[in-house]
């Protein structure tokens, strides 16, 4: 076994791992990127579709073209890479964190000052959602049905329903049908769609594939593969309304039901974990609760647009750089979300004594909503404030707060929809 | 009156056109690129079209693949079946042309990733791109 030692251990090369070790590395760390696939780019190698960057670029990328720009960025700057590499265990000791990663060689044990974990998100799976019957072959999560489609180039289905209305599967509904395969359509539990409006619009509209509302697969049928789904409206509760049953034969069932921060190797460190997000608890430099552990992308909690994920994991490379170069003092001020509006909002902490006085809160609204004002307040007085033109829960929305502005009595932050009598002085 | 999503950027908004009277009207854009969407959703909406294409590489079986601009919508399934006909044979470049003028649009079909870095262990095999050591 080998024994290396390093600065700053970034995990996970995908858009929020390339840019942590591009910034960890710019601030003058002795960085080493670690990734468990052959290659760099995460999930965006399979994303074909375009949409990326166009905050970062001003350009419509496709994934790989946004993953390769950071690619080439990353050989560019010589960083040290380690592919194929996974980490088997992690310990978090008082002033360093140790993994023991494993490749083709064998083993190596890494003692790094500092960690960056980017290692993204997962699906949820069929085993997550309630569906009655078999598990026959051809019922495959949104992700893995990309994956055969747009890396191996086998259609997994010809005639399926896509069950959740999360980006990923309508993204899929539409890639399947240009590949030639027919989609019976969406079924959506809720009463709205989960992923984004243009998605709903470019990818059902534009093939004349139904969006169905608050109905669900109830049943699947099939003993080695899936031959006919049942499918059943629902209830304002979730529950199948007798009567409403329909039978659709088909020989796929896409699961678009969700995603989960991806935090094995967080948990092995003993970072605490959120458990709305499913991320870790964090401030706005993505410093976890184990100092020195940083956090970034989908790995904190699930972003839906990749140019925010290297927003975070330039803050969080920077920030583990500058924790590697000296000790600083911490003031932490939780940032508490109003939950009857809001679905959640991150960081859970602020960090008042962060050298940079910006910061940068993601929130997600719990409904739909109108024209809303959102708010921060800290000790009575409001540090920022935005109007929006509406809230929706797939859109994460982004607020900058100014650390300069809340006030030093301040003993937390809170964002919340500014009250309806001070909007309607204020506009 | 009809509704539609912008689809330029994250934020789609819900466009409300309204072709009744005169010049048409729309509303609910947050930015001036919605009124040039609407009027080209409305006239001869286009897309960008983005897939994979067949390799000869056993190692590296798909290459993704945009084309270059946006074509009109009608045509996206001619598009798709040139596309599918295409084989790449050569260790094409992101931004590389594979496909001049696709299915008559005037618009190329370009590679959307290095073909060098979907080829297994290409830099990798175990081997870092660069070690530190
Ligand atoms: C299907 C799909 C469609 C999307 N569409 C859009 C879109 O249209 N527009 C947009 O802007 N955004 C989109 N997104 C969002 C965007 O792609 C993601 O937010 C972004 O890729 C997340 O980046 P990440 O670096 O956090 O995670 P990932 O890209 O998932 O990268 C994580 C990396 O970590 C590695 N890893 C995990 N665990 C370990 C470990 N223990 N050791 C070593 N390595 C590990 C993984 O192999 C992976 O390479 C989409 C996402 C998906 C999944
Ligand atoms: S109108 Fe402007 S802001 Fe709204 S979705 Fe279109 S491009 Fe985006």
């Amino acid at each position: 076994m080998t024994v290396r030692n390093v600065d700053i251990a970034v995990l996970g090369a995908g858009p929020a791992g390339m840019a942590a070790a591009l910034a960890a590395a710019g601030g003058g760390a002795d960085t080493v990127l670690i990734e468990r696939e052959n290659h760099l780019g995460g999930i965006l190698k399979q994303c074909v579709h375009d949409g990326f960057g166009l905050l970062r670029f001003g350009e419509k990328l496709s994934g790989p073209e946004y993953a390769g720009r950071f690619v080439h960025m990353v050989r560019e700057a010589g960083l040290a890479v380690l592919t194929s590499t996974f980490v088997a265990a992690a310990r978090h000791d008082s002033e360093e964190s140790v993994l023991m990663l494993v490749d083709r060689s064998g083993v190596t044990e890494l003692h790094a000052k500092a960690v960056v974990l980017a290692t993204g998100c997962r699906e949820r799976s069929a085993r997550q959602v309630m569906i009655q019957g078999t598990r026959p072959a051809g019922v495959m999560t949104a992700g893995a049905a990309q994956y055969y489609v747009n890396v191996l180039g086998y259609l997994p289905t010809t005639r399926c329903v896509i069950l959740g209305s999360g980006d990923i599967g309508l993204i899929m509904a539409r890639r399947l049908t240009l590949e030639g395969a027919e989609v019976l359509g969406v079924f959506e539990a809720k009463s709205t769609p989960s992923g984004l409006s243009r998605n709903v619009a470019q990818c059902l509209d534009d093939f004349g594939i139904q969006l169905h509302l608050s109905r669900t697969v109830t049943r699947i049928f099939g003993d080695d593969r899936v031959e006919a789904v049942e499918t059943a409206a629902v209830d304002e509760k979730m529950r199948p309304i007798a009567g409403t049953e329909e039978r659709l034969t088909c020989d796929g069932v896409i699961l678009s039901v969700g995603l989960i921060p991806e935090n094995e190797v967080g948990e092995a460190l003993g970072v605490p974990m959120d458990p709305v997000t499913k991320g870790p608890v964090m401030d706005q430099n993505g410093q976890t609760q184990v100092s020195g552990v940083f956090v970034c992308g989908n790995a904190a909690h699930v972003n839906d647009l990749v140019d925010y994920v290297t927003e975070s994991g330039e803050r969080a490379g920077a920030a583990a750089a500058a924790f590697v170069a000296g000790r600083r003092t911490h003031r932490l001020l939780p940032l508490m979300a109003d939950s009857t509006v809001l679905l959640y909002a991150v960081p859970q902490f602020v960090d008042m004594d962060a050298p940079e006085s910006g910061a940068v809160v993601y929130f997600r609204s719990g409904e739909e909503l109108g024209v809303t004002v959102v708010e921060v307040t800290a000790g009575g007085e409001t540090v920022a404030r935005h109007r929006y033109q509406h809230l929706r829960p797939p859109e994460m929305e982004r607020l900058e707060i100014d650390l300069n502005r809340i006030p030093v009595s301040a003993g937390s932050l809170n964002i919340g929809v500014e009250s309806a009598a001070a909007a309607e002085m204020t506009s | 009156m009809r509704e539609l999503t912008c689809i330029v950027c994250p934020n789609g908004c819900s466009l409300q056109v309204n072709q009744d009277v005169g010049p048409w009207s729309i509303t609910g854009n947050l930015c001036p690129r919605g009124i040039e969407f609407a009027l080209k959703e409305l006239t001869n909406p286009t897309r960008t079209v983005c897939s994979t294409a067949r390799t000869s590489f056993a190692a590296a079986r798909r290459l993704p693949v945009r084309t270059r601009g946006e074509v009109p919508l009608v045509r996206v399934r001619s598009v798709m079946s040139e596309i599918s006909r295409l084989v790449v044979d050569r260790e094409v470049r992101m931004g590389d042309t594979l496909i001049e003028n696709v299915a008559g649009t005037g618009i190329a079909v370009i590679a959307t990733a290095d073909l060098a870095d979907l080829i297994e262990g290409e830099d990798c095999d175990g081997r870092p791109i660069r070690s530190s050591d």
